[in-house]
């Protein structure tokens, strides 16, 4: 097994716990944090994959050059979101409050 | 050029377009612009009954009149007119005047007339287009915009029990649609084709997947039809007002279903195929079945119009029976049926209308004395109620001696004791409401009594009713006149069918 | 003058994202409608001549493939491009006038529209899988900004848990990118299926597919991944509902298809294909039948949004496996589907919200009488829901009759009881708005007419939608080859 291989295993690996953390976790900012791990996992996997060829490939460093512009965007936002959200209803959780908030148009 | 102004491919499409923008306009017009409300309405059927008198004329000079165009790939949208299609849009051409003036009438003073004229118009539309229509596929597009535009009509009183019949009658109607949609589908990748053509385009032998198509086309078809066990809508219906009722009975919906099975057998199938391969005879069964099924629950009724919507179930079967028999004589009272129904259901509709609206009468045993209140309404209703029952020389008398007549000749003679039956039992639902009106004295006042001045009723109420039972007697009389009902049925099952 | 369209086609939104972020909702309202004319002209003029000639490859900027970006211009991309022109032109229009200029957060509203906007464009016309993905997650973060711009706890709550829903499924998306590159060395979606051919029994590149098949379809909102929508869609304001449903949701969709066409024959399995199918049947059925059951009005539509989806994945067993003529017809039908019910829903929602403002409730039960004032908009809700019935002759039933027939010519019939029990199911929704209109008895008789223009959009949407079917032959024969085997 090269050590390329045993990159692109390990993001696997990162991306399931990541996956885990998104799906089981109930804290918001914990699920923001799960979907960077996924992130993570997701760009190992894509360097780790592509240079098992001769020398350096380098659109898969393009890629995740790209991948991790996105990913922070993402963040951005999930975190004003979350920060807004837990302005008007103090929760960190998802859960439906007390409060009867049916939607307005 | 008069040969193109005969030939005009876009005639077909003028007489569909004047109901549609009767429609439109409608719509837009605000709700209290009466006057010019009624003078768009009758304008527009004035100038479609024009148009169909021309169609008519070329049709009977062996013209042909068609419009294609192609929508998908394979589909074709189909407008033409043949002796068959100008039956039913003369009928319902006619119809429309002679409702729409008692729809105004009628709806005098009552609140959401713009909604309910524009829909009236639409229905009127698809009734037309489901007439003209050249393929099933455009048969079908008409027939599901006409379940759509009449569910309006049938609700229009927003009632709980009005909003619940239309619920009943939308269930029923679009499952039958989709039954029809999903047997046509399956023709189309059987067959490739959609066209109607004459003597049928479906080549045998019989295999289970065409019978089974057959008996999807019939269910989805005889739900509107009314056949039984499939007509539960239609008494439910009732509680429309009863131009409504008159339309849904007489012209669009049932009339629809039963011309659309008239087409399935003629043009889809091909009758002598249908006959041959045995599919004919189950429906025949059923269509026995119906109509004395439909007697037997219209002689329990107490409310007039349920009475008369149950008569309507057992009538409409007469023309599906009359197909077929599938002998000549059989199909020319089949067919002649769908006219006299018309004319003489309307005229019961608009009469029992007449007594709601005048005398606020609406069950049976309330009618007692009528005929010295309302004369010209009580004599009209006697006449089709005689003509229902198939009193000589009525037009309901053309029909049954017609069908007897092809009964024999089909070697068929159940079918005489059916039709005979069937006359009984008309007569003894309608006879004790003619008694009522004739020959028992009023002892108390009528429900909700309105006075219209000199006439019995309003104007626009009386005349509708009086000028149909004067008709329902000249088809009667002049049934071997060269135009009249009876002779153009001949024309047809001549021209068209088993030579 | 193809190269200028072409600029002006992807160069306008972007711009105008950026630009409309610096001004304020009155003056950025101004600037789209500018904006607007301009992207509906080049999606017009670029339809058309493609219709004339034929598609082509696009390198943006001269720069080539790998590093550079691709477009692939064809009939079936341009058709969507002009899609999206009407469909979004018309929500910024409605948008324009029924937004409340003076709420702190509708500034936003111009720049995430136009950020939407150009990602929906990259989607149709992106030709690797990477640049789907980065026009797939443009089109998820805005999205989720627009619903978030509700302001209220409940917008926000229905936004993070749609943000996190899409973020899982360009999660997996990606994944399975990075496994298809690592299996094949390229991310043109053309040289993949080339090498798919060649080497056929890859497992890797099974496994990615089927990672990036389930993001999507986690995306696409597939029964039992559907949950994310019906909170979004309904809590949203109306143009951005109508958005919402009728474009968003169908870019993933297009790329699952793409990816289904072009790869599936060789990396598909027939119990993929199948389950796909049954996911949609079920969410037909469950999507509609939950519609039925919705107290408010928005909430029904977004429901139909689910069921409709679920037409969409008969795509997959309907193209699997069966003759050419065949799987042309169910994709054929698939394309009018997406075309018509992305007009039907968005004329659906843009009416709901003017009836909304009508009658100042979002309960179905208080339209109780409002037929009687003939509002406009209730037609049109009527005509758009006569589409979703998808009776003819609607865009609704060209769709399903292709279907129909799809499904009866390759011997699966059991997908035409879908079909025929999705119609009435929808039916039974539809009528259930018609029904509470034609009550009688309520004591309302004050009723808001909404200004003219908020009314006429949804009706020509919805008019649109209805004559879909009438000109489905020509619209076909331009897509005639359809997804993505032109140029």
């Amino acid at each position: 097994m090269s050590v390329h291989l045993l990159y692109a295993f390990a993001g696997a690996g990162v991306f399931t716990i990541g996956l885990f953390g998104m799906v089981f976790m109930v804290h918001l900012l914990r699920k923001l944090l799960a979907f960077n791990l996924m992130g993570s996992g997701t760009f190992l996997v894509l360097v780790g994959l592509a240079q098992h060829r001769n020398g350096v490939d380098p659109v898969p460093q393009a890629l995740v050059l790209t991948g991790i512009v996105v990913a922070i965007a993402a963040t951005a936002l999930a975190l004003v979101l979350i920060r807004r959200y837990f302005h008007l209803t103090g929760q960190v959780t998802l859960e439906p409050g007390s409060r009867d908030d049916e939607g307005h148009s | 050029m008069a040969e193109d102004f005969w030939l005009n491919p876009w005639l077909p499409l003028m007489a569909l377009a004047t109901s549609m923008v009767a429609a439109v306009v409608i719509f837009a017009l605000p709700e209290e612009r009466h006057g010019l409300r009624t003078g768009v309405n009758l304008a527009a059927s004035l100038l479609k009954l024009g148009l169909i008198t021309v169609m008519v004329w070329g049709v009977f000079q062996g013209l042909e009149y068609r419009l294609d165009f192609t929508m998908m790939p394979g589909i074709e949208f189909v407008l033409r007119a043949d002796p068959l299609s100008m039956m039913f849009a003369g009928l319902s051409a006619v119809l429309w005047v002679l409702t729409t003036a008692y729809a105004v009438g009628y709806l005098e003073y009552s609140p959401n007339r713009s909604r309910f004229f524009g829909f009236f118009s639409l229905c009127v539309a698809s009734t037309t287009g489901i007439a003209l229509a050249g393929n099933l596929f455009t048969f079908f597009l008409f027939y599901e915009m006409l379940t759509l535009a009449t569910y309006p009509l049938v609700v229009h009183r927003g009632t709980e029990k009005a909003l619940a019949a239309g619920r009943t009658y939308i269930i029923y109607t679009l499952s039958g649609g989709a039954l029809l949609l999903l047997g046509m589908a399956w023709l189309y990748a059987e067959t490739g084709t959609l066209e109607f053509t004459q003597g049928g385009f479906v080549e045998g032998p019989l295999t289970p997947s065409l019978a089974i198509i057959f008996a999807l086309l019939i269910a989805g078809l005889g739900v509107k039809a009314a056949l039984f066990p499939l007509h539960g809508w239609l008494p439910q219906a009732m509680v429309a007002p009863a131009p409504v009722s008159a339309l849904l009975h007489a012209v669009a919906v049932v009339k629809a279903g039963a011309f659309g099975i008239v087409r399935v057998v003629n043009d889809v199938f091909g009758i002598e195929f249908a006959r041959d391969e045995g599919l004919l005879l189950p429906l025949a069964w059923l269509a026995a079945f119906t109509i004395t099924y439909g007697s037997l629950r219209a002689l329990a009724q107490q409310d007039l119009k349920r009475m008369l919507a149950f008569s309507t179930v057992s009538q409409v079967s007469y023309i599906v029976l009359g197909l077929c028999l599938a002998s000549p004589l059989g199909m020319v009272g089949g067919l002649v049926h769908l006219l006299h129904q018309g004319i003489m259901k309307i005229t019961l509709f608009f009469c029992a209308g007449n007594y709601a609206e005048t005398l606020g009468v609406h069950r049976i045993d309330e009618l007692d004395g009528a005929g010295r209140r309302m004369p010209a309404t009580s004599i009209a209703f006697t006449i089709g109620a005689f003509g229902m029952i198939g009193v000589p020389p009525l037009a309901g008398f053309i029909t049954k001696w017609t069908m007897g007549l092809g009964a024999l000749e089909a070697n068929m003679p159940w079918v005489v004791l059916v039709l005979l039956v069937s006359s009984v039992l008309n007569a003894a639902y309608f006879l004790p409401v003619v008694h009522r009106l004739w020959f028992r004295a009023r002892e108390r006042d009528w429900p909700e009594e309105v006075r219209w001045g000199r006439l019995e009723t309003m104007s626009w109420l009386l005349w509708p009713p009086v000028l149909t039972a004067a008709a329902v007697v000249a088809i009667g009389v002049l049934a071997s006149f060269q135009f009249s009902p009876l002779s153009w049925a001949e024309l047809l099952v001549n021209r068209e069918y088993l030579p | 003058m193809m190269s200028w369209l072409m600029a002006g086609l992807l160069f306008t939104p972007l711009a105008w994202a950026v630009v409309s972020l610096l001004v304020g909702f009155r003056t950025g309202r101004w600037l789209s409608w500018v904006g607007m004319v301009l992207q509906v002209g080049a999606s017009v003029a670029l339809w058309f001549a493609v219709a004339r000639e034929s598609g082509f490859y696009y390198a943006l900027g001269g720069w080539q493939a790998p590093l550079g970006i691709e477009l692939q211009v064809d009939g079936l991309a341009l058709t969507f491009v002009l899609l999206t022109a009407a469909v979004a032109s018309a929500c910024g229009l409605h948008a324009g006038v029924y937004l409340d200029p003076d709420k702190p957060w509708q500034r936003y509203f111009w720049p995430l529209f136009w950020f939407l906007w150009a990602g929906l464009n990259a989607v149709w016309l992106g030709a690797d899988l990477f640049n789907l993905y980065v026009g797939l997650e443009l089109i998820t973060l805005s999205a989720v900004g627009l619903v978030a711009l509700g302001g209220d706890a409940g917008a926000l709550r229905a936004s993070l848990r749609y943000l996190l829903a899409a973020l899982v499924g360009s999660m997996a998306y990606l994944l399975g990118v990075a496994l298809m590159y690592g299996q094949f060395g390229t991310l043109s979606l053309a040289g993949m299926s080339h090498l798919a051919q060649e080497y056929p029994g890859l497992e890797g590149a099974g496994l990615a597919m089927a990672l990036m098949m389930t993001g999507l379809a986690l995306k696409t909102a597939l029964f039992p991944l559907h949950g994310w929508l019906p909170p979004a869609h309904g809590i949203a304001r109306s143009p951005v509902s109508a958005l919402l449903s009728a474009l968003v949701v169908k870019a993933s969709f297009f790329i699952a298809a793409r990816l289904w066409l072009e790869l599936g024959p060789n990396l598909g399995t027939l119990a993929l294909a199948q389950l796909a199918g049954v996911l949609g049947a079920l969410a037909v059925l469950w999507g509609s039948w939950l519609a039925c059951l919705q107290p408010q009005l928005k909430q029904v539509v977004a429901y139909s949004s689910v069921a409709q989806i679920g037409y969409l994945f008969l795509l997959f067993p309907l193209t699997w496996g069966v003759t050419e003529a065949v799987s042309q017809q169910a994709q054929q039908g698939m394309t009018l589907q997406v075309i018509s019910h992305a007009l039907a829903k968005a004329a659906m929602f843009l009416a709901a919200g003017n009836l909304i403002l009508s009658t100042g409730s979002n309960r179905v039960s208080d339209l109780a009488g409002v037929s009687r004032f003939l509002p406009f908009s209730l037609f049109s809700f009527g005509l758009a829901g006569v589409s979703l019935m998808s009776l003819p002759p609607t865009g609704g039933f060209a769709a399903k009759w292709l279907l129909l027939q799809a499904s009866l010519n390759s011997g699966q019939w059991w997908w035409t009881l879908v079909l025929l029990a999705g119609g009435l199911l929808s039916a039974a929704y539809v009528f259930r708005i018609y029904r509470a209109s034609f009550v009688e008895h309520s004591e309302l008789d004050q009723f808001y007419h909404p200004p003219r223009r908020l009314e006429a959009i949804p009706m020509m949407l919805a008019l649109m939608s209805l004559g879909l079917g009438l000109v489905a032959e020509p619209l076909l024969s331009v897509m005639a080859l359809p997804f993505g085997e032109g140029g």
